[in-house]
């Protein structure tokens, strides 16, 4: 069995799996934010009673990140419902706005807090809930009724998936990110070319990743209609784990024999920095295939790409320049916002180097990622053509439907962002490397 | 024999959930009917207006003054619902009117969503009808035979049985199922 089957198989109680069996699995950790919180407390409510108790309070985990820095009062009201509903069902786990608590985007505090843990079931009222993969955990997103079932029942029902296996042999050449690797497979496949199906990452270019890179990686499965994505847990995954939570966990490897839907073999050293031209997330292109293109906007941010390590890149290439675009940086959490004051590059702050190029500095959320109220910070209200490094660029995905957006890796954002026009990271990269 | 009748939008591959209901929306409740009816009225508003009721454009799925569409079907290309994990996107469709979806495969979390919301019956067709159908179109959908008929050439299609999650979308969703099946 592969890792996926087995992780269901153990969840549904039972000793095997195949591929396309329904079967019912015990949930170890649920998530859910504030856009899908609300409604499904409000079906959980419905279907299970007014006063009825979550399953196991110590496995639900809220955490409000979409709709924050706003003045849109329905947006608040959600807030709202989710602190009066966290603190009816005493919840342990949820991370208020305005607070010491206060965390931002999910997927990449979910990690950060310990509750991705290899081997375990999570399922979240959110398609990124597929980042938690790179710890071998199995991950997916619901939605608010599937969401209000677990809250009642602890349970769920998933169609086992096939396996697509995808390797990266060789080290991965220093201008490249996880970013681009992604994106080449996304542009390989298609944004369906694994609807239903689990994505794995492996080759000692993906297992020589930190956490950070191979949650880009599984983070943007669901661009390709992945139903989860995974890297095989090793000592990394174990060390970042142990760091962070004393939570024991049961890791679950591929056996030896486990049969693969298909198996895709990338040389690293091939690679290229990539885009996802507008609007799709696989109308991929070499960097050098669009190099020149006008931009008016950089973004740097989200879940796939607001970790400290996407900032320490973008820094790299930024120090020292000047930028030709708005460019908006925002932290996915309040620890990455911590961290940006903390870790230095050639003596200075990241949060130095970004502010003194003047760049927008954000506060931790989703804020432009998925466009939002129109006071949100950095969204596109008007005909932008941005380079971001997000993970969809759906029309009107970042704001208004006239922008485009431009997807690509914190270098070849930072670039591009000096320039005006798309760049390849490489004309900034120090030679040596 | 049950049947779903209705007149078709029509719509071309990779419809995402933003363009289903852009993200600005997803504010309103989901139970105050005051509120709820605007997922109606902005249901399909991300759609370009070029795209939006092929193969023409430019047919606003709900018109401006009305929280209802005057379609009931939507036949659309490869990978519709494709993006995010809001339950808003089916519930907005079911809330503008929509009974059925017709389309060669869906994103799976709007599949699942769909069904086990019971919100609306997302049919897969072999093959696409995005180019044969015309908006506004008159359409019948045969449940216990999974057929499609197009009034307008007389001509029937047939569409692939719901398998496994016909019980659920029968039961009119997984809660009704659990009950019906005795899970709480
Ligand atoms: S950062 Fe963007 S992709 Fe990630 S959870 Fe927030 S809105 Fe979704």
């Amino acid at each position: 069995m592969t890792l996926t089957e087995k992780i269901l198989a153990r969840a549904a109680g039972k000793t095997k799996t195949i591929p396309g069996d329904n079967v019912w699995v015990d949930v170890d950790v649920l998530l859910t934010h504030d856009v899908c919180g609300p409604p499904a407390i409000g079906i959980f409510k419905r279907e299970f009673g007014e006063n009825a108790a979550v399953w196991d309070r110590k496995k639900l985990v809220i955490i409000p990140d979409h709709y924050i820095f706003t003045k849109d009062v329905y947006a608040n009201r959600n807030i709202d419902i989710l602190r009066s509903f966290a603190s009816e069902q005493q919840l342990p786990y949820y991370y208020d706005v305005g607070t010491e608590n206060y965390k931002g985007v999910c997927h990449v505090a979910m990690p950060e807090l310990g509750f991705t843990r290899p081997g375990e079931v999570l399922f979240g009222t959110d398609s990124h809930t597929c980042t938690a993969g790179a710890f071998g955990q199995f991950a997916t997103g619901i939605g608010n009724t599937d969401a209000a079932f677990i809250m009642g029942t602890g349970k769920l029902w998933v169609k086992v998936p096939e396996t697509m296996k995808f390797i990266f042999e060789g080290e991965i050449p220093p201008y490249i990110m996880a970013k681009d690797l992604i994106l080449q497979i996304i542009g390989d496949i298609g944004v369906d070319g694994a609807t239903y199906r689990a994505m794995e990452f492996t080759g000692d270019g993906v297992m020589r990743m930190d956490m950070e890179g191979r949650m880009t990686l599984t983070n943007m499965v669901i661009e390709a209609g992945g139903k989860n994505g995974v890297v095989e847990p090793d000592e990394t995954t174990f060390n970042y784990v142990r760091e962070r939570t004393n939570h024991p966990f049961d890791p679950v490897y591929n056996s030896p024999d486990a049969k693969y839907h298909s198996v895709r073999v990338y040389k690293s050293s091939e690679l290229e920095p990539m885009v996802a031209k507008p609007h799709s997330p696989d109308n991929k292109a070499t960097v050098t295939e669009v190099k020149g293109t006008k931009l008016t906007r950089a973004y740097i941010g989200s879940c796939t790409g607001g970790k400290i390590s996407d900032f320490e890149a973008a820094a790299k290439i930024i120090k020292g320049n000047e930028l030709k675009i708005d460019t908006y940086v925002v932290p996915a959490t309040t620890e990455v916002k911590r961290q940006l004051r903390e870790v230095t590059f050639e003596g200075q702050t990241l949060w130095d180097i970004f502010e003194s190029a003047g760049c927008h500095m954000g506060e931790a959320s989703c804020a432009a990622c998925l466009g939002g109220p129109s006071d949100t910070f950095g969204r596109l209200n008007h005909e932008e053509i941005c380079i971001s490094t997000t993970n969809r660029n759906f029309p009107g995905r970042m704001g208004s439907k006239k922008s485009q957006v431009y997807l690509a890796s914190p270098y070849t954002v930072a670039a591009s962002a000096i320039a005006g026009v798309i760049t390849d990271p490489r004309e900034y990269l120090p030679v040596t490397v | 024999m049950k049947k779903i009748v209705g007149k078709a939008f029509v719509l071309g591959d990779d419809i995402d959930t933003d363009q289903i209901i852009p993200a600005e929306h997803l504010v309103y409740s989901l139970d105050k009917p005051e509120e709820k009816k605007f997922y109606g009225r902005f249901a399909l508003s991300g759609v370009p207006d070029s795209v939006s009721g092929l193969p023409e454009g430019g047919i606003p799925f709900t018109q401006p003054d009305k929280f209802e569409s005057d379609f009931q079907i939507i036949v659309a290309g490869k990978n519709f619902g494709c993006g995010s994990s809001r339950e808003h996107a089916p519930f907005a469709l079911q809330v503008a009117g929509i009974k059925a979806v017709i389309a060669p495969g869906y994103a799976r979390i709007f599949y699942r969503n769909a069904i086990d919301g019971g919100f609306l019956i997302p049919y897969e067709c072999f093959e696409s009808l995005n180019g044969t159908i015309k908006t506004g179109d008159e359409l019948e959908i045969d449940t216990d035979l999974d057929l499609l008929h197009h009034k307008a050439s007389d001509k029937q299609y047939p569409l692939r049985p719901l398998g496994d999650v016909a019980d659920i979308v029968e039961a009119g969703g997984i809660f009704e199922y659990a009950r019906k099946n005795k899970m709480f």
